[in-house]
């Protein structure tokens, strides 16, 4: 009996679906022409919101902080906001302590500590060195294909008597290492424009990653440097994933524009674009729900997203793509399918950077290696920690450096 | 997940296929590439190396024995060896002979605990249980807010008191109790397996709840760290299973699956989709099988026959065999498959399906102008395809917003179909003898259909027969192919 089941399904699947893969070859532009149709959203597809705030009049929920001069311990909204006093005293825009790459990573014992003792132990260089360094640089996500290279070169070294000690060896290596992350640009581009036209930092990634824990602690730390924000909360998908945003925003006394659950992420952040425009705004956030990078209606939002992003007021400055500093191999992937899919025709970019979370639980984050160097896609912030001040600028020499730590 | 596995194993295999008997050098050679393809799925460095161990000591065996035909031992060795890694069978749920049955579920930030815990309180329910969730994490803002909002979803009450998760996951219990709800599924705040402060937290919210079931759930895509982090939770909370989560995407899930290698226990369930359904028990002998790129037959078997009307399904292949089968019955077939679920997961669970078609992105939409063409068909265009001429052409094509290349197209592609269907019907006699694994009935039509047929014919037989890939030990009960299994 099950044969006819799989029959028909197989029927059905595979006659449709070659229907479908001959005409999309043959006709692409006629895909182009239904997504085009789409660029500018109606903006009543976002339903009004009532939030605590009155200010429902663009038919988005605003949240309207104290002004950003205002370096008032307390927040202070001209409409009532329910900030809750838990909260309002961290609003003082501050300057936050950075704390250190190896502090943080060494936390989680270092994936490579134990190799490294290992091969010190050694009198000399010995297959086994090349063996542990390999299971070590395997075991921080380096990835196959960059472990080659590294141990490639390395190999070589020795073989002509360059590198003679496993102190050398493993100077080399960390010569090495840091040559490949050295000369990226990884400013987060903030151009200063005529007023009404806000820079737009896009983030996009996976879903769990961090992205929306990620825009509330630059939208505190761009605050601290005087800047005014705002956040869209393009992540209409998650549940409550705009109340988490708000969250970050009272904190942090930024703007907050959000739309309905389940209504057009681009929308959302078209009004925010132009909310900000309208107020003079330096910087708007735009948050957006984690999707794999493999659904391809979702990265098709995406791209839209973007699109509508750059459409009005606003301009697009920074792509960020979240990544879990956990991530393994599949981080390379993900890097590729979104910059492909959110490449710009303007500047022929797709992402600007990468965003590096939760790097101090694991010690690790090869996977930056093969990011960089593969794709040329340059790491712009680590979060070392669960505060405002853990999430600092990239770093190669001390990441690398705390990689390398013995202790 | 697992394609470049499958890839670079058929690859290297090919290599030796034809080979009287086997070097040790060919040995090393397909060795590095099974190597290379699990550290690439992020499978632990520490199981590979053990796997690869294994897989060289018997491999080397078939090489000393000068046994013909090695590519096919080997196969079957390297087989074994996956299928022994993922392990073990489907962990079956026990329930409490004192309700309710507890269930804790733990994990890193953003492994997907919130979301899998009404997942999994939606899946109990389906089992005739009724689930009392609870949110623990009060850490992350707006936590509780997104599981009220889920457990709404799937009508689940929801469980929460802000301040300390300890207490709320002890009152939550009492709750359970009071309300008299059979399971309990509390949902804590992610934390690092580094963070003693929060692992003692959810120690203490272990010992106060006492969980019949602790989950740990992992990202499918973390990489080597998943080992790390699941032995510290191990450590601290007695892991009882593991939730695999995002399993969708195109990660190979290499780690969390040498989770079960490490701390013994197995993947109980998966997390397939973005939607509350898109959740399913963990079969590691299934996986195996699809790890290998074989297809999840049983799987989408089980589906299907949820999806599909049984007494429509057999009348639509009765027809489909004596070369009856027309659009309309097409269209109602596709409208059953529908209820299946997105179409990219039943092709990716559908054994034999060419590359092209695997690798292609297949949203669930783009089914639609095959549809909406046949919609703009007379009822007798239905039946007799065969009298569209020009000019009706014309009409289907205005009508369903498509062009006439399109609608050509699949007239044609459908006549060529019809034949193909005849031709295997009749060499299959009443279509049950099942013999017609070898009468690859379409040969002469495929190729050249974009490859959009290629696994077509190969479907109701073939699949015993896939190159390389001879016994799939997680097939039981479908042995050679469906020789009349009714």
């Amino acid at each position: 009996m099950e044969w006819i089941y799989l029959a028909l399904v197989a029927l059905v699947l595979v006659f449709g679906i070659g229907v479908l893969v001959l005409n999309r070859r043959r006709s692409p532009e006629l895909t182009d022409e239904r997504t085009s149709e789409i660029v500018r959203p109606p903006r009543p597809a976002v339903e009004p919101r009532p939030m605590s705030g009155p200010d429902t009049s663009t038919g988005t929920a605003v949240l309207e902080p104290s002004a950003p001069e205002s370096a008032a311990p307390e927040i202070q909204p001209e409409a009532e906001v329910e900030a809750e006093p838990a909260v309002a005293a961290e609003v003082e825009p501050e300057t936050y302590e950075r704390p250190s790459f190896t502090s943080r990573m060494s936390k989680a014992r270092s994936a490579l500590t134990g190799a490294f003792l290992g091969i010190r132990s050694r009198a000399g260089i010995t297959d086994s060195s090349f063996d542990d360094l390999e299971e070590a640089l395997l075991r921080a996500d380096v990835g196959v294909r960059v472990t080659d290279e590294l141990l490639g070169g390395l190999r070589a070294r020795v073989k002509s008597k360059e590198i003679t000690t496993p102190d050398a060896l493993l100077d080399a290596l960390r010569v090495e290492m840091t040559g490949r992350l050295e000369g990226a640009d990884r400013e987060l581009h903030l151009v200063p424009g005529e007023p009404g036209s806000p820079n737009v930092w896009l983030f996009v990634g996976v879903n769990g990653v961090g992205k929306t824990t990620t825009i509330g602690k630059v939208g505190a730390l761009q605050r601290s440097e005087g800047r005014t924000v705002l956040m869209a909360a393009g992540d209409t998908f998650r549940a409550a994933a705009a109340e988490q945003l708000l969250t970050w925003a009272e904190r942090s006394g930024a703007e907050f524009v959000r739309g309905a659950e389940g209504g057009d992420p681009s929308s959302v952040i078209f009004d925010g674009v132009e909310r900000a425009a309208a107020r003079d705004i330096d910087l708007v956030l735009a948050d957006t729900a984690g999707r794999l990078h493999t659904k391809s209606n979702l990265m098709d939002e995406l791209r839209k997203v973007r699109r509508v992003a750059a459409k009005g007021a606003g301009r697009v400055t920074e792509v960020l793509l979240v990544i879990d500093a956990t991530t393994g191999q599949n981080g390379l992937t993900q890097a590729r399918q979104f910059g492909d899919a959110l490449l710009s025709d303007d500047t022929g970019v797709g992402l600007t950077g990468v965003v590096l979370t939760k790097l101090d639980g694991s010690a690790k984050g090869g996977i930056v290696f093969a990011i960089e160097t593969e794709l040329g896609i340059p790491v712009k912030l680590v979060g070392l920690g669960e505060t405002i001040g853990d999430l600092v600028p990239f770093d190669p020499g001390q990441f690398i450096g705390a990689l390398f730590a013995e202790s | 997940m697992f394609d470049s596995l499958s890839s670079r194993l058929e690859g290297a295999i090919k290599k030796i296929r034809g080979k009287g008997r086997l070097t040790e050098a060919d040995v090393d050679e397909i060795l590095k590439e099974i190597r290379t393809a699990l550290l690439e799925a992020d499978v632990n460095v520490g199981v590979v190396r053990n796997v690869v161990a294994r897989i060289r000591e018997q491999t080397i065996g078939v090489a000393l024995s000068q046994a013909l035909d090695p590519s096919q031992q080997v196969v079957k060795i390297v087989n074994q060896e996956l299928t022994a890694m993922l392990g073990g069978e489907t962990l079956k749920i026990t329930y409490a002979s004192r309700p309710p049955t507890v269930v804790l579920m733990a994990g890193l930030q953003g492994s997907g605990k919130t979301t899998n815990s009404a997942k999994l309180a939606r899946w109990f329910k389906s089992q005739g249980r009724q689930p009392l969730l609870v949110g623990a994490d009060l850490q992350r803002p707006a936590a509780v807010e997104q599981l009220r909002t889920l457990g709404r979803q799937i009508d689940v009450p929801v469980f929460s008191e802000p301040g300390d998760p300890v207490a709320t996951a002890t009152r939550g219990l009492a709750e359970a109790r009071r309300l008299g709800k059979d399971v309990l599924i509390v949902d804590t705040a992610g934390r690092l397996s580094i963070d003693a402060e929060m692992m003692e937290q959810v120690r203490q919210i272990s010992a106060n709840i006492e969980p019949d079931y602790t989950f740990l759930v992992i990202d499918a895509m973390t990489g080597q760290d998943a080992v790390g982090v699941a032995e510290a939770f191990h450590a601290t909370l007695a892991i009882d299973g593991v939730i695999m989560s995002k399993l969708d995407g195109d990660a190979r899930g290499g780690a969390a699956l040498s989770v079960k290698e490490v701390i013994g226990r197995p993947i109980a369930f998966a997390s397939t989709g973005e939607k509350l359904t898109e959740f399913e028990q963990f079969h590691p002998d299934r996986m195996a099988g699809r790890i290998l790129g074989m297809g999840d037959m049983l799987t989408l078997i089980e589906q299907a026959e949820q999806a599909f009307e049984k007494d429509q399904a057999e009348a639509a292949a009765e027809k489909l065999l004596e070369g009856e089968f027309t659009l309309d019955d097409f269209l109602e077939q596709m409208q059953q498959l529908k209820k299946m679920g997105p179409l990219g997961n039943i092709l990716g669970m559908m054994p034999g399906m060419p590359k092209e078609l695997k690798g292609a992105q297949i949203g669930d939409d783009e089914l639609k102008p095959v549809e909406a063409i046949i919609r703009s068909m007379t009822a007798e265009e239905r039946r007799k395809p065969e009298i569209i001429n020009g000019s009706r052409r014309n009409r289907i094509a205005v009508g369903s917003g498509t062009s006439v290349a399109q609608v050509t197209q699949l007239v044609k592609q459908f006549g060529e179909m019809q034949k193909m269907m005849k031709r295997m019907g009749g060499a299959m006699g009443m279509g049950r003898s099942g013999k017609k694994g070898k009468q690859k009935g379409g040969k002469a039509s495929k190729g050249k259909r974009g490859g959009g047929m290629l696994g077509m014919p190969n479907i109701p037989g073939g699949l015993p027969n896939m190159p390389g890939m001879p016994n799939i030990p997680g097939m039981p009960g479908l042995p050679s192919g469906f020789p009349g299994s009714k």
